[in-house]
């Protein structure tokens, strides 16, 4: 089986995240060849079959353009299955890429089962088996489901491109918010999510970060209902933390949440579903409600 | 100007759930459902567009799914839509992405073939909660060969162009410019959604509300098909802790103490 993994460039550098699609190519013991917008007067160190085409000519966004690259990669090396990272780029690209395959295609995969994909839904409090009946296949795989395994050695180039006309202008990209708080090098974060209910409860959660010496940080939910401000937001689309003790108040664990957060070295998490993700990863989980049980240890602790 | 909204009911997430009996996906029993997050996002912005254009586009809002799911075309309704869609079909949960994909792009296309006009703008979710595939909206925009957007947080219409950002890692956002036709995919955060009021819900309950079987669009197999719905395994290692609240909170300060550098 061949597989084109599908990397990620943007302004002016590989991402991280391409070495994952090796990681996959390895478990499912696979032969890979590499697809990127990039520079072609830089191409990444890394041996593989590299197919490369100029991010200066095509932009680091352009999905007329970046399909049309791809399912040529993909005629080109005969590929069976077409991978991308289950992210901006890749979930916006991989549908666009399945219906013009006519391929099925199986979403943010976390591993192999039963001759299947593993994928999950509901949250991630549940899994399904997938599988696909159509000959060739386009996957995306969840960020940290496969391990980062970048090949060594030198790639073998083949700059490739296209002159099909884009129907959407790229015109450039905002810098994420000014941030007043660094969470980053907190040694303490106690975070809000949408269990507290709602914006006069997260000065329930202030008073324990405020009790433990740590900072406030939020789940996207209580940050898009406008209850903290985004600068506190923890997650892929926040930040991400390795504090000393994170504390999840009232937050479900949602996988975008976990991707901030599960490189902290203690998890406590506070929530009443018993059976919520976030209980996966907490090192102690308090089956309560948030807003008995956090003044009640704010209390103790002051 | 038409306008286009889809939407999807999903359970709510706070729900238990359990395999119904194929095994292939949820059991509906106890499961309370509602409108998808993102979709209310979805309806908002089409609403919001309408209302700038002076209340002249005209927005329709489809679901597919069995009966229940007349709850969330009604709720879209009272936001402000004009029309509503209810594909009817009782085995909406056992299509695949591709298969809901043909059934919109079949339905515009029948649309468009009828009145001689196809919609202007469609507006999705950017995902299901319950499902989380990402693959419907920007299905139907290459089957209908129309440009798509996805994952939009901010959306401006003027003199006939689209000026959106697209939420990138990392808090990054890009900015883009496209024309109608187009379909949009939109993110939380998009909007404020708001809240039927009861005038709107009683105004709601007279709106044009088609029903369509889904037979009438659906013509493909699926793509790839669930052979398993299951919890995961849990791996153990953290210490679940239930009881009374003062009890927890020793409990807790103990450990704390014990695990943690951070308590003396």
């Amino acid at each position: 089986m061949k597989v084109l993994l599908v990397g990620e460039w943007r302004e002016g550098k590989v991402l991280e995240s391409t070495w994952e699609l090796f990681g996959y190519a390895a478990k499912a013991g696979v032969e890979a060849t590499l697809f990127l917008v990039g520079d072609p007067a830089n191409p990444p160190a890394c041996g593989a079959k590299l197919l490369l085409a100029d991010a200066a000519k095509t932009g680091d966004y352009n999905p007329d353009v970046h399909k049309r690259l791809v399912l040529d990669a993909a005629a080109a090396e005969m590929a069976d299955q077409v991978v991308f990272c289950h992210s901006s780029y890749g979930w916006d690209l991989a549908p666009r890429v399945a219906v013009a395959l006519e391929a099925a295609q199986v979403s943010e995969v976390i591993g192999f089962v039963d001759g299947g994909f593993e994928v999950g839904a509901c949250n991630a409090k549940m899994r399904r088996a997938v599988k696909p009946g159509t000959s060739k296949v386009v996957v995306t795989i969840q960020g940290g489901a496969f391990p980062s395994a970048k090949p060594e050695g030198v790639p073998s180039v083949s700059v490739v491109s296209t002159d099909v006309p884009a129907r959407i202008e790229f015109l450039g990209y905002e810098p994420p918010e000014k941030k007043d708080v660094d969470l980053a090098k907190a040694e303490i974060i106690v975070s809000a999510g949408r269990g507290i209910g709602k914006k006069d409860n997260v000065a329930v959660i202030e008073a324990l970060a405020k009790a433990l010496g740590g900072e406030l940080g939020a789940s996207r939910p209580v940050v898009d209902a406008g209850w903290v401000a985004q600068s506190h937001q923890v997650g892929t689309t926040g930040q991400t933390v390795s504090p000393k003790l994170y504390v999840a108040c009232g937050i479900s664990g949602a996988i975008q949440h976990l991707a901030g957060m599960k490189k902290s070295e203690f998890v406590l998490a506070i929530n009443k579903d018993k059976d919520a993700p976030i209980g996966e990863i907490a090192d102690v989980l308090v089956v309560a409600d948030v807003l008995q049980f956090v003044p009640a240890l704010t209390a103790k602790l002051g | 100007m038409k306008l286009l909204v889809c939407v999807k009911q999903v359970a709510d997430l706070e729900s238990r759930f359990k395999p119904n009996a194929a095994g292939t996906w949820y059991d509906e029993a106890d499961v309370a459902f509602r409108m998808n997050e993102y979709d209310e996002y979805a309806v908002e912005e089409a609403v919001r567009l309408k209302e700038k254009l002076g209340g002249e586009p005209d927005l329709t809002v489809l679901s597919i799914g069995p009966e229940r799911v007349g709850e969330v075309i009604k709720k879209a309704l009272a936001m402000g839509c004009d029309r509503g869609v209810h594909v009817l079909d009782p085995e909406a949960a056992s299509k695949d992405p591709s298969q809901i994909a043909s059934i919109i792009a079949a339905f515009v296309t029948a649309t468009t073939v009828a009145t001689g006009k196809g919609f202007d703008l469609v507006f999705t979710g950017m995902q299901s909660q319950d499902r989380g595939s990402a693959q419907v909206g920007l299905m139907v925009a290459e089957r209908l060969g129309i440009a798509a957007l996805s994952t939009m947080v901010a959306f401006d219409f003027a003199d006939g162009v689209i000026t959106a950002k697209r939420e990138l890692e990392g808090g990054i956002k890009a900015l883009a410019r496209l024309k109608p036709p187009a379909l949009l995919t939109c993110q939380l955060g998009l909007n404020v959604p708001r809240y039927p009021t009861l005038p709107n819900i009683m105004k709601a309950k007279k709106k044009e509300l088609l029903v369509v079987p889904v037979a009438s669009l659906l013509s493909e197999e699926a793509k790839a098909t669930t052979a398993k719905f299951y919890a995961p395994a849990r791996k153990g290692g953290g210490i679940v802790l239930e009881g009374e609240v003062a009890d927890l909170v020793a409990k807790t300060m103990a450990i704390l103490k014990e695990k943690t550098g951070v308590l003396r």
